[in-house]
């Protein structure tokens, strides 16, 4: 892609080549309508109003490409025309019912039709009985539906669930004089819009998605308004709060939309999420899981002064990674001054995995994001629940497919009905856990650079190859003589008469022919089916840039570190652009700013975990702690950003801070303590309230700032070891929440309703004998716990999942550290 | 250029420079107790209080009483008065006008309407709490002029005296009662946010396809 420059309206402005007039108009601030446009989707050319002049010829700014020293007209008289009367057409049969909107004015149709000057209406068509519908977590009222289809297109293109689609709307035709008298692209646009409406592709009454509501976010109109919000607030009345999700590690832009509680409370309360939807898509728990702050009425001077105690007492903080930079900065502090060791498992396996992995890389951190990701064309997942793992992962896989023409291939050993429903380019490879080691020597041997692989691992890859015979089935044409018998008139008699006349024609042929191929024993170990090259042939055809995700099943792999070197030879020596998913919301700014240990000592302080003290957001625990949509502060994401999230609801307790106050760590406020994050990890001095968080029109990200990739000095040893073939024998389960579940916290929404138990897919329990519903003892030898069995339809397989963001549920009881264990299930 | 600005803002003693003030001819107050006791006297007894005076006795005997007697007598309230407010019903079904928009709550200018509302069981918007704070209401009247449905409207009632500063309303209080709409007894407010005369006229119509 080279840069040209393109004339718009007069401007030269420089966009890339290809680039899409609308984008490359709006990243230079000019103004072109259009509704049903989605930055990073496929254009819809549903709504017509991006209608420009390209070159003297009519286009639509939305799927026109940007060709050098084009020039565009976003206005002549023709274009207003047909702007103005597509606006008329959408507000024919549009109830006047603004005042009751849940849009309340942030409306698109509102906008375009006072923009456009619709000050009379010229069009009518009998309206069809619309009534509205609840769709479990999304209402949709199709009255106020302009079927523009973002919905649908960020579904697909996006989230990838598929969900939604157009129905017909059943309503009479369109009167034939409009044809003629009406401009034609209105018309056009209207003849679509007036015979469909949004439906369920399903079919179903309700929606049985992964419930991210994103629909509901782009809709221009009050059509699809989240269930919980309808008819609550009018959007003028809600304060924005700038903030980050702080759910996983994809680090989201957010806005907590606050108000009052009520008439009679002053009280701030959150009524929902909302996102810049052009530029981030967010995942049920970030949307729906809003409400996990910590009510603390008052200070308790009593449990405060115990809590000082304790940790004058105590020799060890256990912590999770659901806490921000300053408060992980905090901590090391504590440890620097006073000696505690810092336990959190998670984060310790992840800064394992990263050290090992800088070791060949020669950076501290993996090159790329899931930015790299959105834009590549062919991706591999490895190692990871992707949906319920990171859910921007898997909209970044969905997006590179549907967007970029790509492929890529998924690989993980429990069987995911969602990814396999993004499309048949993404070929999904289930392996036998343990197996990550294959995998990546797999990756090595497909895409590796073997010119400048370290010879022993060319040589080790080398030693999976065969050659083995098979027999392949061909067709072939083959020329066939017939004789065949043709009347005829005898020329010389005049009569008709039969003559013998020889025919040749071609006729398929199957024949069996062996030939020798390369026998790759790689692909037979992890699992991949017997069409896997061919069909990786046909998807691998015109794929230019390559990204690999990878995630927490190969950090607690007890051969982690050897997988931590493949991926660094495989960052290195092949086009994949890597990516890690960390654990939890901030582990990788925890695993980058404290020094954690391994062992705890006699007497623990917990902090959102278990301790002999425990310091608690969730209210569970001796001292309240605020949540972090309670805090001012920054998180540290996947894509290597330092995010700042404020506080959008009140909090009356302690904090960190004043306990660190307490023991001599004096500062007024926790983001004092952002400047003085570790610069030699990257982080930059900057002030807490220097830090911006917004987009760009272009959608260039300001949120916060990047982490410099620090170098570290490589070692010259690049050798791997071989993996063993070890694989795991009995009835399996794996450690992973459902989709829209993380933490307990988001277990402590109130609009995120799973029930944690023993996950099993309908097929498992099918064949098994148990129920949904029943009890049952889960036991290995690293203990036993006693949950309910849950069905779950977003998987499929035998392996049977274990949330963590329950913990009432000790899911963690029955794994060593990997994610994955044997187990027996019993009823009770 | 700059200095000599300056020192003129801050040479703040006004009557130095401004030559047209002058001071009003007052005699010194009294100092001494008989002086004091003087002052008294004479501002007791002035003819002035017999003019009073004579005028109320003259009008006592000429039975001519202009006073109203409040509370037992009342002046009429004109039609445009903004008193306490009102809440009125569909004169077609005697439901309630509002609808839960929320732009008197918005366009209040001290701020004292708060409104609550949800979703009720044939998924139309409700009210389900609405209070105006009439110690803090000003009775500007934007309320009624932003209301699209002429739902809330000031009323011809004044009389809202109350033992503590913050006097809420609230809305069953300012809805009209359903006997008196029985009744066709519901007064329309002509004050602000009322239709216009010849507002028919000035309607563009829709078309519609029936």
């Amino acid at each position: 892609m080279s840069k040209i420059t393109i004339n718009i309206d007069g401007r030269d402005v420089e966009t890339q080549e290809g680039e899409y007039i609308l984008n490359a108009a709006r990243a230079n601030d000019i103004f072109i309508p259009a509704i049903c446009y989605l930055t990073r989707c496929s254009p819809t050319l549903a709504c017509r109003l991006c209608l420009v002049e390209a070159d003297g010829k009519q286009v639509y700014a939305c799927n026109a490409k940007s060709k050098e020293g084009m020039s565009v007209v976003t206005v002549t008289e023709g274009i207003t025309k047909e702007r103005r009367a597509i606006m008329e057409v959408y507000d024919v049969n549009h109830p006047l019912e603004c005042g009751v909107c849940d849009q309340s004015g942030e409306c698109e149709l509102q906008n375009y039709t006072l923009e456009m000057g619709v000050d009379a209406q010229s069009y009518a068509v009998k309206d069809v009985n619309r009534k509205d519908v609840d769709w479990g977590h999304i209402h949709y009222n199709p009255g106020l539906c302009i079927v523009c289809e973002r919905c649908v297109t960020t579904c697909k293109d996006m989230i990838g669930d598929n969900a939604l689609k157009t129905v017909p709307r059943g309503a009479d035709a369109l009167e034939a004089e409009y044809k003629d008298s009406m401009p034609k692209d209105a018309y056009a646009m209207w003849n679509k819009l007036n015979k469909s409406l949004i439906g369920l592709t399903s079919g179903e009454e309700m929606l049985d998605c992964t419930s991210c509501g994103e629909c509901a976010a782009v809709c221009p109109v009050g059509a699809l308004v989240d269930t919980h919000f309808i008819y609550k607030s009018n959007a003028w009345e809600l304060k924005q709060i700038p903030a980050t999700c702080g759910h996983c590690s994809a680090g989201c832009q957010i806005t907590y939309d606050v108000k009052h509680t009520g008439i009679d409370n002053t009280e701030k309360k959150i009524y929902r999420v909302m996102n810049e939807w052009n530029y981030v898509a967010l995942c049920g728990a970030g949307r729906y899981g809003f409400d996990y702050q910590n009510m603390v009425e008052a200070k308790d001077e009593v449990v405060f002064k115990k809590a000082i105690e304790a940790f004058k007492k105590a020799d060890t903080i256990a912590f999770t990674s659901t806490i921000t930079n300053e408060e992980a900065y905090l901590l090391q502090q504590l440890k620097e001054k006073f000696g505690y060791k810092l336990i959190n498992s998670e984060a310790k396996s992840f800064q394992i995995f990263l050290d090992e992995y800088s070791k060949i890389s020669g950076t501290m951190l993996y090159g790329y994001d899931l930015e790299a990701t959105h834009n590549a064309n062919f991706v591999i997942s490895v190692g990871t629940a992707l949906k319920s793992d990171n859910p921007n992962a898997r909209y970044a896989l969905n997006n590179s497919m549907t967007v970029n023409k790509g492929a890529g291939i998924y690989f993980h050993p429990v069987k995911d009905p969602v990814i396999e429903g993004l499309g048949k380019s993404i070929m999904s490879v289930y392996h036998a856990p343990l197996q990550e080691e294959a995998i990546l020597y797999l990756i090595l041997d497909l895409f590796g650079d073997k010119t400048k692989l370290p010879s022993e691992i060319v040589e080790y890859l080398a030693s999976f190859h065969g050659e083995k015979t098979i027999t392949v089935e061909e067709i072939i044409k083959e020329e066939i003589i017939e004789i065949v018998k043709v009347k005829k008139v005898n020329e010389e008699t005049g009569e008709e008469e039969e003559i013998e006349q020889e025919k040749k024609t071609m006729v398929p042929k199957k024949i069996s022919k062996e030939v020798v191929v390369d026998d790759n024993r790689l692909l037979k170990i992890v699992g991949a089916g017997e069409k896997f090259m061919e069909e990786l042939e046909k998807n691998l055809a015109k794929k230019d840039t390559f990204a690999l995700i990878a995630g927490a099943d190969l950090y607690t792999h007890p051969n982690s570190k050897n997988l931590a070197r493949l991926l660094a030879l495989i960052e290195k020596y092949s086009a994949f652009e890597l990516v890690m998913i960390p654990n939890l919301t901030n582990t990788l700014g925890v695993s980058l700013i404290c020094e954690l240990d391994d062992d705890r000592g006699t007497y623990t302080i917990g902090y959102n975990t278990k301790g002999n003290f425990t310091l608690s957001a969730l209210g569970d625990g001796d001292l309240d702690m605020p949540a972090i949509n309670q805090q001012e502060g920054t998180l540290t994401s996947i894509n290597k950003r330092v995010n700042p999230t404020n506080a959008a609801v009140g909090y009356k307790g302690y904090e960190l801070n004043d306990i660190a106050n307490e023991l001599g760590i004096i500062s007024e406020l926790v983001i004092d303590y952002t400047s003085k994050l570790p610069t030699k990890k990257g982080f930059k001095a900057k002030n807490f309230d220097d830090l911006p968080n917004h987009y760009d029109n272009d959608g260039t990200e300001h949120r916060g700032y990047l982490l410099e990739n620090m170098a570290v000095s490589a070692q010259s040893d690049e050798s791997v070891a071989k993996f063993n073939d070890e694989i795991l024998e009995g009835t399996l389960i794996y450690l992973a929440n459902p989709v829209r579940q993380f933490s307990d916290f988001t277990n402590k929404a109130t609009n995120l309703d799973e029930v944690a138990g023993l996950y099993m897919s309908e097929e498992f329990l099918s064949r098994s004998e148990f129920n949904e519903g029943d009890s049952v003892r889960v036991k290995n030898q690293n203990g036993e716990i006693i949950v309910n069995i849950v069905s779950d339809n977003k998987i499929s397989g035998d392996i049977a999942l274990l949330p963590t963001f329950d913990s009432k549920i000790n899911s963690e009881a029955l794994f060593s550290s990997y994610r994955f264990a044997t187990a027996s299930i019993e009823r009770v | 250029m700059h200095n000599e600005h300056n020192e003129h803002l801050k040479n703040r003693n006004v009557s130095e420079l401004d030559v047209n003030y002058y001071m009003v001819d007052i005699k010194d107050y009294p100092t001494d107790s008989w002086g004091k006791f003087k002052r008294v006297v004479q501002r007791s007894f002035r003819g002035e209080l017999f003019v009073g005076l004579w005028v109320v006795l003259r009008e006592m005997i000429r039975f001519d009483i202009h006073t109203v007697k409040y509370p037992e007598e009342k002046m009429p309230i004109g039609p445009r008065y903004r008193a306490v407010h009102e809440m009125k019903r569909l004169w077609e079904s005697d439901t309630e006008r509002c609808i839960g928009c929320g732009l008197c709550e918005k366009i209040c200018i001290s701020n004292c309407i708060r409104i609550d509302t949800k979703i009720d069981e044939n998924s139309r918007k409700e009210v389900s709490e609405y209070s105006i704070n009439l110690g803090r209401c000003i009775f500007c009247g934007y309320c009624a002029e932003v209301c699209p449905e002429l739902a809330i409207t000031h009323g011809g009632e004044y009389e809202n005296a109350s033992d503590q500063r913050e006097h809420f309303i609230m809305y069953q209080d300012m809805l009209t009662p359903l006997d008196t709409m029985k009744a066709g007894a519901q007064r329309e407010f002509e004050g602000f946010g009322a239709i216009t005369p010849h507002e028919d006229e000035r309607v563009k119509k829709t078309p519609l396809a029936y």
